[in-house]
């Protein structure tokens, strides 16, 4: 049976990562490549980098850190931030990583799923789409959702559902979907806003923002019908134990993979 | 392992390899990538990875008449991913006649079967028939992304099941195998197919 699949999340800075990481048994935290290895040792399912380099001079920085990346993992993983061409992509992809992400690219030039799905193949494009509720976008099937761009600060105006599907319809394989009212909360992942697009998109959905505790990624592989879940903090400063999650998980009837 | 003769990994149009050199690397496997025919025919293995759209690859295959070298190689083969569907006999993707190594159809997952496609993430293989697996239990879990799954037939040497599913997972004839998965990206399960490829003497070949 498919495992619904646990995806640690790092955010790389300048060819580092950044967001704090507490594992006192790493020689050094801010080594990608090291945190990479443990996580993959440790039983995830895939990783995702997220560049956010400052300056687009430290763009290339990141291509090599791919690079070094690819050279130690073997599973499969996503990087993205700041993409914005064909070239981009084509370079991260020839450095080794499976797949890419794009999110504020894609809404302001939507064309770009499509060119990317033909030259690389669907199976390599995700389209990571933030999103807060907003009632303006409420429907007779419940609440509506508005894309934001820029990390989440920029609000677009176009209804997030619609936009799913329209990223699905031009080529997208996969959507990251990260709801900014429950990111950084630990308050559990929005479980409503994760069911409505499940059932609504034909392409798997990785959910994003709000894991606090286990239960949270039961309830939204379960409830919110998730294929994939994502966080970053939890993970990185042990508040969940990756094996001990996937223990706990498979003990909820949750298909998952353990670590052979 | 990096005495010669040599694992050749098959250059052509269809996907990265970057992610196969580096799995052949971590165990020890200095790959040369190539499609001349001379160096292919000297390969000790031959590795024929692949992502991406199957009309493309078989048009770049024919065009360059890399498709009857591949069919005459009597060395141990494995094909991965589009590889395996381009080993079979007929792929619906863009109605491609394929390489017919293997006489199992590739069709696509339905689309009104409530599945989502493509079949993206870790499943298990079952009825593993291969020294191929050898050292992996009943039911290895390895990494799949496809959208489009050859049918089960006799040249089946391992199953899987997405939805209501059944398909190979794994294919062989004579010194041909494929692979649905993606060993390089499948953990140590997938370092160990590779592993047990580059090692197996049955099929006649030697590393």
């Amino acid at each position: 049976m498919l495992a619904k699949r646990i995806i640690p999340c790092l955010d790389v800075r300048d060819g580092r990562t950044v967001k704090g990481v507490n594992f006192i048994n790493l020689r050094d935290a801010g080594d990608a490549v090291e945190l990479a290895s443990l996580y993959a040792h440790s039983g995830a399912d895939e990783l995702t980098f997220l560049d956010i380099t400052a300056t687009i001079e430290n763009r290339g920085t990141f291509t090599a850190l791919v690079r070094r990346i690819a050279d130690v993992i073997d599973i499969p993983f996503t990087v993205g931030g700041g993409i914005r061409t064909i070239a981009d992509v084509g370079a991260l992809l020839g450095a080794g990583a499976d797949k890419i992400s794009i999110n504020s690219e894609a809404v302001r030039n939507p064309a770009m799923i499509g060119l990317l799905a033909q030259e690389f193949g669907s199976q390599c494009v995700v389209c990571a789409i933030d999103v807060r509720s907003n009632a303006a976008f409420d429907c007779a099937r419940g609440p509506g959702w508005e894309v934001y761009v820029h990390g989440g600060r920029t609000p677009t105006g176009k209804e997030a559902l619609a936009w799913a599907m329209e990223a699905q319809d031009r080529g997208a394989g996969e959507i990251l979907l990260t709801s900014m009212d429950h990111d950084g909360v630990k308050g559990g992942f929005s479980v409503e806003l994760t069911r409505r697009f499940s059932d609504q998109l034909s392409i798997p959905i990785i959910a994003s923002g709000g894991a606090g505790t286990m239960e949270h990624f039961a309830e939204v592989f379960t409830a919110g019908g998730a294929d994939a879940a994502l966080a970053a903090s939890i993970f990185h400063f042990r508040e969940i134990d990756i094996p001990e999650l996937k223990i706990f998980l498979q003990k909820r009837g949750i298909a998952i993979r353990l670590s052979q | 392992m990096s005495q010669s003769p040599s694992v050749v990994v098959v250059k052509y149009n269809a996907g990265n390899i970057r992610s196969v050199l580096c799995a052949l690397t971590r165990l020890g496997v200095d790959a040369v990538v190539s499609d001349d025919q001379k160096v292919l025919q000297a390969a000790s293995r031959v590795i024929f990875p692949g992502v991406g759209e199957a009309s493309s690859a078989m048009r770049y295959l024919q065009e360059s008449h890399l498709d009857e070298t591949l069919l005459a190689l009597k060395q141990p083969f494995l094909g991965i991913c589009l590889g395996m569907q381009l080993m079979c006999s007929f792929s619906e993707e863009n109605s491609t006649g394929c390489l017919g190594m293997f006489d199992a159809q590739v069709v696509r997952f339905g689309d009104h079967s409530g599945l989502k496609v493509p079949h993206m993430g870790w499943n298990t293989a079952h009825d593993l028939k291969d020294p191929l697996f050898a050292g992996l239990g009943t039911e290895p879990w390895f990494y799949f992304v496809h959208s489009y799954h050859a049918t089960l037939s006799p040249q089946t040497i391992a199953t899987c099941t997405y939805g209501d599913v059944g398909f190979s997972a794994a294919l062989c004839h004579k010194n041909f195998k494929g692979v649905q998965f993606h060993p390089e990206k499948s953990g140590p399960a997938g370092a160990k197919v590779l592993q047990n490829f580059l090692s197996d003497h049955s099929a006649g070949g030697s590393v």
